[in-house]
Formats: structure tokens, C-alpha cells, sequence
């Protein structure tokens, strides 16, 4: 009885909308032929699927270059600023979390001006230095450009958590270090960052999850780089594209269980492995 | 809007068809009667009254949304902005598969309308007797609305192609308005040499402009016989066309600027886009959105493939159609003949809107009208005869919302890599013909 708001709930909200995902990606609906049950047609589909994999490819490129990037800049902020070291050490905490209260859809439209080689920052320099920086928004160069985005938008989110982390760790252990005589470093090493490898996994998986759904970013910018981010540029922005330009729901739909099946096994092994480590 | 003698007349003219319809239908027997009594429905519907919903983002509508309302007592129509073009496609499409929350008439550009019609989603209208509307319309408008033997949609304005440049900077550089592609070219080149910063035009990869072009040059890449579709960009108007836009984009002479942005509206104004081949729209919009270089702009015909010829294709364009789910669609078809062939047109074309109807494009008023904007110039008389020159028997794909969809993710890619526009064309064509193998049609290259 007690739990049955909950179950009722949780079955509305989480099971019901996975559920019709899974019954729409055994069909297909034609415009000449309607709809018919297809099995794992679609699934095959996808397996087979160069935009599918090349997306997949490009977000997990994004992963491992960005993700560690970013965490190391809110791991060392977090660092800094608990160290007590730092003068006005308020004032830095908030600015660097202010982007994160900035809407992803307004952090990217500011940042695509700033990109813009003809009137924007990037043309700015270039006119003021007599120079000629390479274009933020070229395909070479585009995937870095949003990381840049992703990143200025979560080193203050991740920052914070670490901070937090690092506040609870007893003032105690500190002291009886600097009683051994161990450096600021070996703090660090020795007693700061075991004491918060659970945050560290948990904002790891996080960012696990925020780079496999990259979209906002890519979405954003793609009416200033069309050319550059192709309707296929992340499995979220294909499986959105699918749907609403292409009226392919089930195929969208089995690219998106797909991409939450590939999340949750890669979030799950990273979760195994940080817990294992710990105990 | 005063009066215009010839506009009462055609509408006479219009209303006695309508009658003669009717009667000729009557008398046809079986199916055919629905016509006449449709038309009379309408009649009906209007004097009864009731309520309707229209989607549309054409900004003239709301003039006219209000004196249909004023004129017919009773009656209200909601004008509803849900987003321009493909996010409206889509609003509707959901609309339409839910089949709950649909408008009774939706705004629907030319290039989308075969895919509303070949699923049946639009009211073929031809109950109402719009097939008697032949001649009313300019060829292109007229063709598009058209799909095996239905009319399924009243086109609103119309998009015949012509040259906008920007006179001062032409001047200021000696250029000579191009009347060839060749001309364009070379005026491309003098612009880009003699002004590093500046571009005869802009281009990143738009699927409209580039089936535009290809039009004009004779290719006739999509041919659609129901669910029988073919999709061939190996036919000698299109390379006509890539031959000549390769040359553009091989000596950077397009500026890197996507049409709509920030960046375009400001080098319409300062004068580093100094030429757009465009539709007749944009004569409104530069109007409304580029006031800075008032007084700069001028009209000239569209440069042509061949020296001396004359003919154009259109570029954009929309009507109004009727859901076939509207559960008010007499009302619906009352002001939709009221907007697109009625007292709408006069509102409309007040407002800016070029109108797609031969007896407006005739009306010297309008023809003689004299532009402030592009210093005292005649805009209509050029624009209008475009319309009269459009090349004939282009058509869209009953997925064409889909195809354009992915033009950058194909062609774009001549615009930022070493693909040709050929390979990005073979490119395109090749996903387009599976995407529409996918939805069951049967398609040949």
C-alpha cells in the first residue's frame, strides 16, 4: 500500500515511455504502405548503419578527450579553492559556476557569435591583429569548438561537487599530515583525492551520460554550420532528425534504446570499476 | 486599399464560373454533384458562422483573418504562428498522425505540399470547384498546388526569380548588371578582386536555391508518376549548373554566409553581399529587414544559361490547404477562396506580399507601382514578368521535406571540403532514393 503511489508513478513516468519506444521500434510505417510489424528489422538496420556509427564514433571521441579535460579543470579549481589559499575565494567560486546558470541553448548561441570569422570575437581578432585564426565552425575543427562550449558550461557544476566533496574530509587528517611533515602535494595524493574518488566516479559517469546526449550544442550551432554538423552529427541529433524531419519514429526510436543500452553498459562499467577500486 | 475596377470584374468573372460549375457538375451525375454542392456548403457554412483555426507565418494573413471576420459576422478565425516552414511541417505531421489539434487550414510551401497530398492529408479541393481556378494563377504557382488531377492547395504568394543587386556597390566598382551566368561569374570576380571583403553573392548550401537554378538551366532532376519516382542528377541542365556554381565556390567567390542570419542581413546592408538571385519576396523583406541600404537596391531580370533568353523558375512560394481531418472545412474553403482569389489578395499585396494571381501581376497599378526603397524603381514590372517566364514542368518529390532536409549533410559538402558538387549531387541523390525506396515507394536514378 505504502509504496503504491510510488509504483504507479514510476510506471507512468519511466516504464511507459520505454516501453512504447520498444512496441515503436519492432514496426515500420511507410508513406506508401503504412504500418507493418518488422521484428528487429530496425535493429538490424542500425547495425549496419554508417551515420548511426560514425556519430557514435564522434561522441566518443568527444568522451575521451573532453570529459577528462573538463574534470581535470574542476578538479583543479575544486583544489585551489579549498586549499584556502586563494584570495576572494567566493568571488572565484561563483564566477566559474555561473555558466552552468546559463541555459545551454543561450551558452551556445553566445559562443556560435563568438565563433563567427566575419563579425564575431574570432573576426574581430582577426581584423584587429591582422591575422588569420582558423574557423571555429569548419568541420575539422567543430567537435573541438562545442567541447569548448560543454566544457566552460560544466567545470563550475563539476567544481562543485568536488568542492563539496572535499569540504567533509576531516580538517583532523590534515593536521596529523602536516605533523608527518608531508608536503601540500602529498595531501593532495595521499588523503584529498582518495577521500573523494566517489565524487569523482559520480561526476565521471555523469559526464559519461552528458556526452553520449550531446545535442543542445550541436543543434544549436547547426543553423551557423550546416555543413559542418550534418543531421547525423550525434546519435541524439540523428535520432531527433529521423523523427521529425524524415516521419521515421520507429527507426528513430530503435536508435535511441540502442544509444541507452550502449550509455547504461558503458556508465555501468565505469561504475564497477570506480566502486571496486574504492572498496 | 482603394478599389481596383479589374479586380470586382475578375471576381465576377470568378463567381460566374463558380455557377457554371455547379451546373455542368449537376449535371456530370455519380460523385461529381459533391462539387457544386460542396461550393454551396460553403455558402452555408459562411452564413451560419463558426469558428476556425489557421497555421500560417505569413505576417499579411492577420490583415485578412480580420476582415473576413469583419465581413462575415459570427465567424472567427484563429491565426496561429507555429513556426515557420519545416517546424510547422513537423507541428502538422504530428498533428496529423495524432490526429487531434489539427488547423482547419495550414500555410504549406510549394516544395512540401506533394507530401501532404499523396497521403491524403489535404482536402483535394477540386469538391469546392478550385480546378475552374486554371488561368486565375501564374503557371508556376498553379502546377505546384496540382497532384494527379487534385488541387490541393491555393497558392498565396509566389516566388519568380529575378537579380536584386546592390546598385551602389555596382557603381562604385564598375560593374555591369550580369543578364548571363557567364556575366554573373566574371561580375563575381571583378567584385572579389577589386574588394576582398566583399561577394557578389552568399551561399552555404541551400536546397531551394540550387533546384531553383537547376530549373532555370532545364534539368529536371525528380519526375513523380503517384508512388513512381525518379531522382536523376545526371541530366545536362543540372550540369549546366554545377559546372557554372563550381566555379563560384573554386575561386571563394559565394561568401561563407548562410542565408537568414545575422551576418547575411548585415552584408545586404553594408553592401558586402552586393547581389542575391532570389524570389520576388525578397523585395518585401529587404523593405522590412535591410532598411540601412534604402535607396541602394535595384531589380534586374535573372541571369539566363542562354545570352538572350528569357526564362525563369520560381523560388519559394506557398498556399493555404486544408487538412482533410478539419472538422470545419466548409468555413475553411470560405476563407480560403476569400484570401487567395477574393478581397484577400488587395490586403495582402498592400502589405508587401507578392501575389501569385496573372490579375494582379497584370494590374498596371501594380506593375507601375514606384519603389522609395530601390530609388523610385518600377520592382514589380521585372518581377512580374519573371513570373510570366517560368520554365514549366518542374516537380517536387513527395518527400521533398525530407530530401532537403539532408542537402547539407550531401552538397553542403562541396561548400566546406574537396567534394564537388557533382559527387555531393550523386551524394544526395543516392539517399534520397533510399529514403524514399525506405517509405515504399519505387524509385529509379
Amino acid at each position: 500500500m505504502f509504496v503504491g503511489p510510488f509504483m504507479l508513478v514510476f510506471a507512468l513516468v519511466f516504464l511507459a515511455p520505454i516501453a512504447y519506444s520498444l512496441y515503436l521500434s519492432v514496426f515500420r510505417t511507410q508513406m506508401v504502405g503504412g504500418t507493418t510489424f518488422v521484428g528487429l528489422d530496425n535493429y538490424a538496420r542500425a547495425m549496419q548503419d554508417p551515420q548511426f556509427w560514425e556519430g557514435l564514433w564522434r561522441v566518443s571521441l568527444f568522451l575521451v578527450v573532453q570529459v577528462p579535460i573538463m574534470l581535470g579543470i574542476a578538479l583543479l579549481v575544486a583544489l585551489a579553492i579549498d586549499s584556502g589559499r586563494l584570495y576572494g575565494k567566493s568571488f572565484f567560486r561563483i564566477s566559474i559556476f555561473m555558466p552552468y546558470a546559463v541555459p545551454a541553448v543561450v551558452a551556445s548561441l553566445m559562443w556560435g557569435f563568438m565563433y563567427g570569422t566575419r563579425f564575431g570575437l574570432v573576426g574581430n581578432l582577426n581584423d584587429a591583429l591582422g591575422i588569420s585564426l582558423p574557423d571555429p565552425l569548419s568541420p575539422d575543427l567543430v567537435l573541438a569548438s562545442i567541447a569548448n562550449i560543454v566544457t566552460w558550461e560544466f567545470v563550475g557544476y563539476n567544481m562543485l561537487i568536488f568542492y563539496a566533496a572535499l569540504r567533509v574530509v576531516p580538517h583532523t587528517l590534515y593536521e596529523a599530515a602536516e605533523i608527518d611533515g608531508a608536503s601540500q602535494w602529498q595531501v593532495v595524493r595521499a588523503i584529498k583525492l582518495p577521500a573523494i574518488r566517489g565524487a569523482l566516479v559520480i561526476a565521471t559517469i555523469f559526464s559519461i551520460i552528458g556526452s553520449f546526449q550531446l545535442f543542445n550544442e550541436p543543434s544549436i550551432l547547426q543553423s551557423l554550420a550546416p555543413n559542418a554538423i550534418t543531421t547525423s552529427f550525434t546519435p541524439n541529433l540523428y535520432a531527433y532528425s529521423l523523427s521529425f524531419s524524415g516521419q521515421q519514429y520507429n527507426y528513430s526510436a530503435t536508435v535511441a534504446i540502442i544509444m541507452g543500452l550502449i550509455t547504461m553498459v558503458i556508465a555501468y562499467v565505469v561504475q564497477l570499476r570506480g566502486m571496486r577500486k574504492e572498496a | 486599399m482603394t478599389a481596383r475596377p479589374d479586380l470586382s470584374r475578375r471576381v465576377l468573372r470568378g463567381t460566374a464560373a463558380a455557377g457554371v460549375l455547379a451546373l455542368a457538375l449537376t449535371a456530370c451525375g455519380g460523385g461529381e454533384t459533391e462539387s457544386g454542392e460542396a461550393a454551396q456548403d460553403a455558402d452555408a457554412a459562411l452564413a451560419e458562422g463558426g469558428e476556425i483555426t489557421v497555421w500560417a507565418w505569413d505576417p499579411t494573413l492577420a490583415s485578412v483573418a480580420a476582415d473576413f471576420e469583419a465581413e462575415n459576422p459570427g465567424v472567427t478565425v484563429t491565426l496561429e504562428n507555429v513556426g515557420t516552414g519545416n517546424d510547422q511541417y513537423t507541428a502538422l505531421q504530428n498533428a496529423i498522425a495524432a490526429g487531434d489539434g489539427v488547423p482547419d487550414v495550414a500555410q504549406v510551401e510549394f516544395y512540401a505540399l506533394p507530401q501532404f497530398a499523396l497521403s491524403e492529408a489535404m482536402t483535394d479541393l477540386t469538391a469546392y470547384g478550385a480546378d475552374q481556378l486554371d488561368g486565375t494563377f501564374t503557371p508556376g504557382p498553379w502546377g505546384a498546388v496540382q497532384q494527379e488531377g487534385g488541387v490541393y492547395a491555393l497558392p498565396t504568394d509566389s516566388g519568380p526569380m529575378a537579380l536584386f543587386y546592390n546598385q551602389r556597390v555596382f557603381d562604385e566598382h564598375g560593374i555591369d548588371v550580369p543578364t548571363t551566368w557567364e556575366e554573373y561569374v566574371e561580375a563575381a570576380r571583378t567584385l572579389h578582386e577589386a574588394d576582398p571583403d566583399a561577394y557578389l553573392t552568399n551561399d552555404v548550401g541551400d536546397a531551394g536555391f540550387t533546384t531553383s537554378l537547376i530549373w532555370q538551366a532545364g534539368g529536371r532532376p525528380y519526375q513523380v508518376d503517384g508512388t513512381e519516382v525518379t531522382v536523376d542528377f545526371s541530366d545536362a541542365g543540372t550540369q549546366q549548373f554545377t559546372s557554372t556554381w563550381q566555379t563560384m565556390l573554386d575561386e571563394d567567390l559565394v561568401a561563407p554566409v548562410g542565408s537568414w542570419s545575422d551576418e547575411w542581413y548585415q552584408g545586404l546592408s553594408d553592401g558586402s553581399i552586393a547581389s542575391l538571385v532570389i524570389g520576388a519576396w525578397m523585395r518585401g523583406n529587404l523593405e522590412s529587414s535591410v532598411p540601412g541600404a534604402a535607396g541602394d537596391w535595384a531589380v534586374a531580370p535573372m541571369p539566363q544559361w542562354e545570352s538572350g533568353a528569357e526564362v525563369t523558375a520560381e523560388n519559394g512560394g506557398s498556399s493555404l490547404a486544408i487538412p482533410a481531418a478539419s472538422e470545419n472545412a466548409d468555413l475553411a474553403w470560405a476563407f480560403l477562396e476569400y484570401a487567395t482569389v477574393g478581397d484577400g489578395i488587395a490586403t495582402r499585396v498592400a502589405e508587401g506580399a507578392f501575389p501569385a494571381t496573372v490579375a494582379e501581376l497584370e494590374d498596371p497599378t501594380f506593375r507601375e507601382e514606384e519603389f522609395d526603397y530601390f530609388g523610385g524603381q518600377a520592382v514589380n514590372e521585372v518581377l512580374a514578368d519573371s513570373a510570366s517566364q517560368v520554365a514549366e514542368g518542374w516537380q517536387y518529390l513527395p518527400f521533398q521535406v525530407y530530401a532537403n532536409s539532408i542537402f547539407n549533410d550531401t552538397v553542403g559538402q562541396a561548400y566546406v571540403t574537396d567534394t564537388t558538387l557533382t559527387d555531393g549531387l550523386a551524394t544526395w541523390q543516392d539517399q534520397t532514393i533510399a529514403y524514399g525506396e525506405d517509405q515504399g515507394f519505387t524509385v529509379d536514378p
